[in-house]
């Protein structure tokens, strides 16, 4: 089956790369322990001391960095002419493009376990929402994986991936309240933004699970997530099949 | 019914005609060569028959499955090389050869017996466990060759099989593709514009320039087509009438104080024919090539714009001259 064949590669390829593994776990916990310690000095949240507040946001945010760029490399993959061989089998375009976000998914996943591991360094997680939390990170990272590939598909050079990372990523890092909580001190502005970027509602449900603290209610975060998720995927699949 | 059959196969990309309507049949178990220049629509034909590229107009068929209906079909029949490489670097040569078994359908239970086989057919098997970046590049066409044919498609396509290899690496992949054509009953079609691989490798070729083929046969019958070996005498006074009734000579021509004979097996008959023309100056033989060949038909040299294996540096510097021009 073309699905498991690329699934199968991107596994083998993942854990060939090791030193990509271990900065992808050190690089969030460098941000909670770093960064939401010395903040956490000063600032508690909902009671809640900051770096527990922003671990469920650093764990979204690893998904994100991991899905989009697993995903962009598909432009490496087409350089390389590596794709070549693959676009000429016998196996559909949407078999490829769901092989690779299946192999995307997994990646991320593996490396988001390991950081749950971490979980019981910070006191305000309840370890039993972790499976909840996987839940809804599981579906972010396929969202994020099929942007990647829709994006990646339409790149002509890798001088794209800093366009991408500034201007989609990071927004969509700082925008979704892992840093801070969606609330009425936010100027309009920035509340609005907030509130438009669907990785809001990944991040405050993957609070809501471990923290017991959200904004929004649950059905509506797990909602917006999963629509969120379709799009993409339709758009990605659209995308990917009209690539080259 | 042939392998492959092509009726009026068309390819306009744009204002550009890359493949002007194209017949041809390919028989099943022959290495066939597509010799013409680069832009001549060898690659474009190919990438039709592959079903990587739609054809604008005409049809197709290999192993029986139209290309435009049924593309899986055909791929499944079908192994390709391409021009560049296209291994999956960060892979081992064992992972490469695994991947492509998954892909084409290969059953788990012949897997591996069949990636071994290919492995030591190319003699790969004791590199295949290390990661394809460290192959060079005649061990990258080689394991791609076995990719090719890991499969058991019906058709093998090489484009520029020995594109940029070195002159031992291109002989020994010459060995290979025949020896594995062989061994494993698969039409080969490659391309070229090389003509000693046409020469050495195919047994039948098609010389194709600007999207028409100009010619098809078997690459000696084709030199046939020439009338046979060149001998330029330069000498004073040739005498024509005396050269003209030997049997073996096909055409007589004087040009510039010397005389251009055209004669069959001029390496038999030299000697004779040096003893009836009185103070030679100078005597040249050229035994025609499928280069001549393509001269005659299309006007033009196929190495146009591959100066890097020309006869003679005397011959790139003029033509060096001439693109300054």
């Amino acid at each position: 089956m073309g699905i498991y064949a690329l699934w199968w590669r991107e596994f083998i390829v993942f854990r060939r790369e090791k030193s990509r593994i271990v900065s992808s776990i050190v690089q969030p916990l460098m941000w909670l322990f770093l960064f939401g310690s010395g903040v956490g000095a000063s600032i508690n949240i909902s009671d809640i001391n900051y770096r527990d507040y922003i671990y469920p946001g650093i764990l979204t945010m690893s998904v994100l960095f991991g899905s989009v760029f697993f995903g962009l490399y598909i432009v490496w993959d087409r350089k390389l002419d590596v794709l070549k061989a693959v676009l000429v089998a016998p196996v559909s375009r949407i078999s490829i493009f769901m092989g690779k976000v299946l192999g995307g998914c997994t990646d991320v996943t593996l490396q988001i376990l390991i950081l749950f591991i971490f979980s019981f360094l910070f006191p305000s997680v309840n370890p039993w929402g972790i499976p909840l939390a996987l839940l809804f990170l599981l579906i972010t990272s396929i969202a994020l994986v099929s942007l990647g590939l829709a994006i990646g598909s339409m790149l002509e050079s890798l001088e794209g991936f800093q366009v991408v990372s500034t201007f989609v990523v990071f927004p969509l890092f700082f925008l979704s309240s892992a840093l801070f909580p969606v609330d009425n001190k936010l100027p309009l502005w920035l509340q609005s933004l907030v509130k438009l970027n669907p990785l809001t509602y990944a991040v405050d449900g993957v609070r809501g699970a471990l923290l017991n603290v959200s904004t929004f209610p649950f059905y509506i975060d797990f909602g917006i997530i999963t629509f969120f998720a379709v799009i993409m995927f339709l758009l990605g699949s659209v995308l990917f099949s009209r690539m080259k | 019914m042939s392998i492959i059959e092509i009726k009026s196969l068309t390819k306009t990309f744009g204002k550009i005609q890359a493949v002007r309507g194209i017949d041809l049949n390919i028989e099943k178990g022959e290495i066939f060569g597509l010799l013409g220049p680069n832009g001549a629509g060898k690659t474009t034909t190919i990438g039709m028959l592959c079903t990587i590229i739609r054809p604008t107009s005409g049809s197709a068929t290999l192993a029986g499955f139209d290309v435009v209906k049924n593309p899986a079909d055909v791929r499944r029949q079908v192994g390709i090389v391409f021009q560049d490489p296209t291994l999956d670097t960060v892979l081992t040569g064992h992972e490469n050869l695994e991947l492509h078994a998954r892909l084409y359908g290969v059953p788990a239970d012949q897997r591996e017996k069949r990636i071994t086989e290919m492995l030591e057919l190319v003699d790969l098997k004791g590199r295949s466990k290390d990661i394809t970046r460290t192959y060079s590049g005649g061990m990258r066409r080689r394991l791609e060759l076995a990719r090719g044919l890991l499969h058991k498609p019906a058709v093998l396509f090489l484009d520029e099989p020995t594109l940029g290899l070195d002159p031992q690496t291109r002989a020994r992949t010459w060995d290979y593709i025949k020896k594995m054509a062989q061994k494993e009953q698969t039409t080969v079609v490659l391309t070229t514009h090389y003509m000693e691989e046409a020469q050495l490798v195919c047994d039948r070729v098609g010389i194709i320039d600007q999207g028409k083929i100009m010619a098809m046969d078997a690459p000696d019958n084709l030199k046939e087509s020439m009338g046979g070996d060149l001998v330029v005498i330069r000498v004073k006074e040739p005498p024509l009438q005396k050269i003209q009734t030997l049997p073996y000579v096909t055409a007589v021509k004087l040009n510039d104080g010397a005389v251009e004979i055209t004669m069959k097996d001029a390496h038999l008959h030299l000697p004779e024919l040096l003893s009836i023309i009185p103070h030679v100056e100078c005597v040249e033989t050229r035994v025609p090539t499928l280069n001549d060949v393509f001269i005659k038909l299309t006007g033009h040299d196929i190495r146009e714009d591959s100066p890097e294996d020309s006869g003679s540096w005397v011959d790139s510097v003029a033509r060096y001259r001439q693109r300054g021009k």
